[in-house]
């Protein structure tokens, strides 16, 4: 939804690959020992932990469903707001004590907020995570706020949002092929949000978030690290346990998305530009809207077509053809309702973006035309159950890929029961959701380019 | 790809950071190393440091660890971008695209066919002081992975298609941030501080170095520089000593003893200027350089103590209470320690409205001159203390790679292996008058300010 093209460094996508697949990462049989265990508080608060007792460090996170999609009209940006705001004077601590608490034991803390969910997290040595829920938990109903902390953090995320989109062209036109990919789903609008909703942001406006979203029962804790469930479960009882239940939230049903039957085009020529670049995406369903098997296949069709050097619009168009200085696809895979499917790519040398655009729209239509080899299938399946594995080696990977996919809709199973379900995709498959959603026609380019034409 | 949620802190964007990504690397790196004690290290049960010393006399930190089936390797040959050939600027970055792209009988598609099926993953990334090295491996396709690495690292074809393919995307890469303001501020800015050193020369090249490398420049460069006087090298995961010893001879054994480099020159960084970059930008950069310090140099534990309090510490420190709690002015604000081999600055960086850049840059100096005159208070140097003591485990030993990265940075900084111990105990020892000192020392001078904006308007800066 973001990441609109060109990672002008060319080579250096290939480590960037890592990352991707760590997040899309899934368990493998080999996995098995990583049990986690999951329970129930009476409030209604969800808890996982995934025992890891290789370092003595928990990762403690408090996952809210809410996030920058379940706003209400006009108030872009408040979901992410908020995420600032819960760093201030509760009635029981003030301003600032977390940080100082964390930073004297050594640990880390931060927060960050999502279309679909917002998290804050601690990593810490475990002797001190029963203090960490106790602060978490304090601050889920206990915040106070006045007027003027609320101005002053509204002026940080107005120059975060200059920092981030404003004075970047790039970021300026993905914001607004969002708004133009998403006809009437909230994934329109960035997360930061529009600059002059932000800036009428107030206290009212917090308060309100904030009552209706912050309860244990629209939170996901996840622990993991080296501790025991049984240990951790005691401790949520402890601190969390005691929160009065909420309210039951309704679900989570938010418009959806016309079928589309045109191709749009959005544009930027900025001065900032000197090499064009281009990325194309559709609507497709999410792990969360998708018939059983479909998003996987989704997942296999983005790392065969566009996921790393081994893909084959890297294959063919920077390494055999010589033309793009990179080209790439990627399945935004976790989302609470249907997300989207994107190619991109940019000319290097006499090419022409449009020469780029047409050999990555070919590359599409021979996946759709003659669909894609077992080899290639079995390759792409392997590469993922590695990811797994290389997961596995990071406590937060593991505490992130759990926590999101709880705090959008999925369950444990979801998590867990991914290797396998990936392993099953056939190759008909994979042909069947390119040509089912790969359509050209009916899909949504952006264009940066630079002031005067470079070709094109 | 995942995409990016928004953070309540993420990282600084201001030009410093887009320092090219190799100078940015090593900064890193050798920062990181600093702040490791023994408590946090020993509470990690299994986590026993050995040292490897194979046959052939190449020797490897190691931290055995079974409990997941992988190996993560890490090295470091000691020369870096500063040392590509005048007017082949680049070179070492793009011989570091080069390794993955055949090597021996295998060409580049056969290499990284194989690579795929050892399950294995390998990047080589220039610095300005280093050729880095990383491999992650599955335990039980080791055997292969080893051979690849050894292929790789003795053996790389250089052949000239992946020269040429490799040549051109870094090309577009520097023809793609010919405009972009950040970058152009940035070379500036090192040509600014740097002059005629080689770190003013940027990383990547420039179209000009790029088109006259050749594939025998590359050749010469590595067999010049790939020795084993210069190499470190640390491995993490699921592998014995023995087993490892034999792999370490394998890969590095037959590397000449000594490199044949010229040395690089040290050089103090230019303070003193103002740089105007002018661009009609909502948000104006700031960027202001300071003396900094040697690692090796006794009152180092002094100013990265100094520099956590003034504005090295994520949400505690001064500069971000002042800056970014108390009035809102900016996103980010830090300041840091950089340390390149030969050159040390502490640079403080933020980013701002553009009307009231001004107000920012005054504020910032402000703080900067209290701590020169004051120094720190006894409270925030014990609180600070205990969080470089306490936070080392965390920020450093969270996965097999960034321990082996770490061990890397030690040994590159001469550290013996016991010399690790004493960390915890040099920190603790540093006085509040030690700290004043510090901060009379380095923050009286009169930094460099670089302002990437629309010219300053709001007050006088």
């Amino acid at each position: 939804m973001t990441m609109f093209a060109a990672n002008p460094g060319g080579w250096v996508s290939k480590t960037l690959l890592v990352t991707i697949l760590v997040f899309t990462g899934i368990r493998s049989p080999m996995a098995g020992e990583w049990s986690s265990s999951e329970f129930l508080l009476r409030n209604g608060m969800e808890v996982v932990v995934i025992p890891d007792h290789r370092a003595p460090v928990v990762t403690h996170m408090v996952w809210y469903k809410v996030g920058s999609a379940d706003e209400p009209p006009g108030k872009s940006g408040i979901a992410h707001f908020f995420e600032h705001l819960m760093f201030k004077a509760t009635a029981n601590h003030t301003a600032g004590e977390l940080d100082r608490t964390v930073s004297e034991i050594g640990g880390s803390k931060n927060a960050f907020t999502y279309y679909d969910y917002t998290a804050f997290h601690e990593t810490v040595p475990p002797s001190a995570l029963e203090q960490m829920m106790g602060f978490e938990a304090d601050r889920m109903r206990n915040l106070i706020l006045t007027d003027d902390v609320v101005k002053t953090e509204r002026d940080v995320i107005l120059e975060e949002r200059r920092s981030r989109i404003d004075n970047n062209p790039q970021a300026v036109l993905e914001e607004e092929v969002d708004a133009t990919l998403w006809q009437n789903q909230p994934y329109r609008i960035s997360v930061i949000g529009w600059m002059q909703e932000m800036e009428q942001l107030n206290r009212e406006d917090a308060k309100a978030f904030y009552d209706v979203y912050y309860h244990p029962n629209n939170a996901v804790l996840v622990v993991a690290g080296d501790v025991d469930p049984d240990a951790v479960k005691a401790m949520a009882e402890r601190t969390y346990g005691k929160i009065v239940r909420g309210p039951d939230l309704p679900p989570r049903i938010r418009p959806i998305e016309p079928e589309q039957n045109t191709k749009r085009i959005v544009t930027l020529t900025d001065a900032r530009v000197s090499v064009p670049s281009f990325s194309t995406q559709w609507v497709v369903p999410s792990y969360h809207t998708a018939k059983p098997g479909e998003a996987e296949a989704l997942d296999l069709l983005a790392e065969i077509l566009g996921g790393d050097h081994h893909s084959r619009l890297y294959q063919q168009l920077v390494v055999k053809q010589g033309i793009a200085s990179t080209a790439g696809a990627y399945f935004q895979s976790t989302m609470l309702d249907n997300t989207n499917f994107t190619v991109y790519g940019a000319p290097r040398g006499d090419a022409k973006l449009a020469d780029v655009e047409a050999a990555v729209d070919a590359e599409i239509a021979r996946i759709v035309k003659d669909g894609v080899t077992g080899d290639e299938l079995e390759r792409a399946k392997t590469r993922y159950v590695r990811s797994m594995i290389f997961a596995r080696d990071k406590q937060k990977d593991m505490a992130n890929m759990y926590g999101s996919t709880l705090a959008s809709g999925g369950n444990v199973k979801d998590v867990e029961e991914r290797p396998e379900r990936v392993r099953k995709v056939t190759a008909e498959q994979v042909k069947l959701v390119a040509a089912r959603y790969l359509v050209l026609d009916h899909s949504t380019t952006g264009y940066l380019l630079p002031q005067q034409q470079v070709g094109n | 790809m995942m995409t990016l949620a928004l953070e309540r802190m993420s990282s600084v964007p201001s030009p410093e950071k887009r320092e090219g990504k190799v100078c940015r690397a090593i900064a890193t790196v050798c920062f990181a190393l600093f702040f490791l004690q023994l408590p946090a290290l020993e509470a990690r049960a299994e986590m026993n440091f050995q040292e490897v010393k194979s046959k052939k006399g190449v020797t490897a930190w190691l931290v055995e660890d079974h409990s997941i089936p992988l190996i993560a390797l890490r090295f470091v040959f000691d020369s870096g971008s500063a040392q590509d050939p005048a007017g082949k600027e680049g070179l070492v970055n793009l011989m570091t695209g080069l390794f993955d792209e055949g090597a021996g009988d295998l060409d580049s598609d056969a290499f990284q066919q194989k690579l795929d099926d050892a399950g294995a993953e390998m990047s080589f990334q220039a610095a300005c002081d280093g050729t880095y090295g990383s491999m992650r491996m599955l335990s039980e396709e080791k055997d292969l992975a080893f051979e690849l690495l050894q292929l790789a690292v003795n053996s790389p074809r250089f052949d000239q298609a992946p020269i040429d393919r490799i040549r051109s995307q870094i090309l577009s890469g520097i023809l793609a941030n010919e405009r972009d303001p950040n970058t152009v501020a940035q070379q500036r800015w090192l040509r600014a501080i740097y002059g005629q050193h080689p770190y003013a020369r940027p990383g990547e090249g420039t179209k000009e170095s790029l088109a006259t490398i050749t594939a025998s420049d590359i050749k010469t460069f590595r067999k010049a520089s790939f020795a084993r006087r210069g190499l470190h090298v640390a491995v993490v995961g699921d592998i014995d000593a023995a087993t490892l010893s034999g792999k370490l001879d394998e890969v590095f054994g037959d590397l000449p003893q000594v490199d044949t480099l010229a040395p690089v020159a040290d050089v103090t960084p230019r303070l003193g200027q103002q740089l105007e970059v002018n661009y009609d930008l909502p948000q104006t950069s700031l960027q202001l350089a300071w003396p900094g310090v040697k690692p090796s140099s006794p009152d180092f534990y002094a100013a990265v103590l100094m520099n956590e309090i003034l504005g090295g510490s994520p949400f505690a420190s001064r500069l971000f209470e002042e800056v970014r709690e108390k009035r809102g002015l900016a996103y980010g604000v830090s300041s840091r320690l950089i340390d390149h081999e030969h050159s040390h600055a502490l640079v403080v960086a933020t980013a701002t409205r553009s009307d009231r850049a001004a107000e920012t840059l005054a504020i910032v100096r402000k703080v900067v001159k209290e701590m020169a005159e004051k120094g720190p208070t006894e409270e925030e140097l014990a609180a600070t203390k205990k969080y470089l003591i306490g936070s080392f485990a965390i920020n450093h030993l969270k996965s097999s790679d960034s321990i082996a990265a770490t061990l890397v940075g030690l040994q590159r900084d001469n550290f013996a292996m016991d010399y690790i111990k004493n960390r915890a105990a040099l920190i603790e020892a540093v006085s509040l008058e030690d700290v004043r000192t510090e901060a009379r020392k380095l923050l009286s001078a009169d930094p460099t300010v670089m302002i990437v904006g629309p010219p300053l308007t709001d007050i006088k800066g």
